[in-house]
């Protein structure tokens, strides 16, 4: 127990100094800018161009963070959040993994597993972004043809489709209210689209939990 | 020194803040894997787990890489490169770049190269406005985390209805979001649509057709088919390999469907 306790303490410790140190060095990175071409910002439209988006990115952040965290697990939280593409590519391939090894998430089995699946995926991801940055002139035809375009637009829905089968058909009890609650509210409330669903995730698994609860009490669970 | 936008200077500068994130993916995985390991965990499944994870990597990955390409014809390379290899999106770097911009009276769309004084306010907008989960993780991670690993000790069973209704949860959210354009076709004023056109960063209005909010539902049916059908497969031992590409199988297809889909309901 001891050495498992001293596993996660370890990875909160290298997570903190890793993502610190990387917040540091994006930062730094306009500043190199500023004195390598010995400019300075337009501070006026920085407050400005600021103020139009970190409120709305920040208030989305935390959410994100608050709900996110306990799905990725300790390790892959850190990755996570310092590489992006949380709910299209690392959360898929996480609960994948989970799902494929057998592993309950609140287990120190489940946090390797989702660590090795989160890190084995960001690499992955930088390195064909490298690729493709080095093959812009060849690639951008191909990438950019409009025929293929439909294919890239639909992501979300050709993930969640499968991924959807493979948890829902696990968990059909604890499913049936959330997805009929989700259905109605993104039909019939216009307010309700790509860029608010990150919001409605927390609403979402606020209301399954809940429903969880009564049914685990009722002993259907 | 002369400012424009591919500067080999700042490929160098990317490229080095790329490596240290690649860094850190990488120190990640040789610290789980030793992990598992130590535990004694079947190391043929961690291959496994490492093979479907890169597999299914590799189609969202391209679109990212379209993505770099979109945003480079106004910003360079080097700058959506380092944003799209760390947090964020197509959609927050167009509208972060936009804001940054049109505080200086600017447009993406605008002609003309950036000045290095608009890049500079362009990059400090998109790195500092999404810079909450990379410092919010470090702050409050572990609490939660502690969290959750005392409520698995009190009652083991329910942690994991906690964590699988976690996991519903966004699957829900995201299923009923496929579903959120199927009005259309009862309602006319939802099929005027405002996008926001990547490369100039101006807000088109456009009219789309009645049937067209349900192309995504029809990619989520071939991708759910798709995977009941691998499932079914899954269950003869010969085929029992397929369970490492499932996910991967169905999302491709269902993208690839995307295409037909698209041209008949478009």
């Amino acid at each position: 127990m001891k050495k498992n306790l001293s596993y996660m303490d370890s990875v909160h410790r290298d997570g903190r100094i890793w993502n610190i140190a990387v917040m540091i060095l994006l930062l730094a990175f306009p500043c190199t800018i500023a004195i390598l071409f010995s400019v300075s910002p337009d501070w006026g439209a920085f407050g400005v161009g600021l103020l139009a988006t970190a409120p709305m990115y920040w208030a989305v952040g935390a959410i994100e963070t608050v709900t996110f965290v306990p799905m990725l697990g300790a390790g892959g939280s850190y990755l996570s959040f310092v590489t992006g593409n949380i709910s299209n590519l690392k959360l898929p391939c996480a609960l994948n993994a989970l799902e494929q090894n057998g592993v309950s998430a609140n287990s120190e089995e489940g946090e390797v597993i989702s660590t090795i699946a989160i890190a084995t995926s960001s690499i992955v991801t930088t390195l064909i972004i490298i690729v493709g940055v080095i093959c812009i002139v060849p690639l951008t035809p191909i990438l950019a043809a409009p025929e293929l375009q439909p294919a890239f637009e639909q992501i979300l829905p050709a993930l969640f489709g499968g991924l959807g089968v493979a948890f829902v058909s696990k968990n059909w009890k604890l499913s049936l209210a959330p997805i009929g609650l989700m259905l109605v509210l993104f039909i019939f409330v216009p307010a309700l689209n790509a860029g608010t669903v990150g919001i409605m995730v927390p609403v979402s698994a606020l209301f399954t939990i809940g429903i969880g609860r009564i049914l685990y009490k009722r002993g259907v669970l | 020194m002369e400012f424009y936008v591919n500067h080999p200077i700042i490929f160098v500068i990317v490229g080095l803040l790329v490596a240290v994130v690649l860094g850190q993916s990488v120190y990640f995985l040789v610290k789980a894997l030793k992990r598992s390991k130590e535990l004694g965990m079947d190391q043929t499944k961690i291959r496994k787990t490492m093979k479907t994870a890169a597999i299914f990597t590799i189609a969202p990955a391209v679109a990212i890489v379209i993505s770099v390409i979109t945003l480079s014809k106004k910003l360079g390379l080097p700058l959506p490169w380092l944003r799209l290899s760390v947090v964020g999106s197509m959609s927050y770097e167009t509208v972060a770049a936009n804001n940054a911009l049109s505080a200086m009276g600017q447009a993406l769309g605008s002609g003309g190269d950036l000045t290095a004084q608009q890049y500079l306010n362009v990059l400090l907008v998109m790195t500092i406005s999404i810079m909450m989960g990379i410092w919010l993780v470090p702050v409050i991670g572990k609490k939660l985390q502690s969290g959750l690993s005392s409520l698995g000790k009190r009652d083991a069973k329910w942690a994991d209805i906690f964590s699988n209704g976690l996991f519903i949860g966004m699957i829900s959210a995201f299923l009923g979001f496929v579903f959120c354009d199927v009005c259309r076709l009862w309602d006319p004023a939802a099929r005027i649509v405002k996008t926001t056109d990547a490369e100039s960063g101006e807000e088109l209005i456009k009219t789309v057709s009645a049937t067209s909010g349900l192309i995504p539902v029809c990619v989520l049916l071939v991708s759910a088919v798709v995977m009941v059908i691998c499932g079914l497969l899954m269950r003869k031992p010969k085929l029992k390999w397929l369970s490492e590409y499932a996910l991967p199988i169905s999302l491709v297809l269902g993208m690839a469907a995307a295409i037909p889909i698209t041209a008949w309901l478009g």
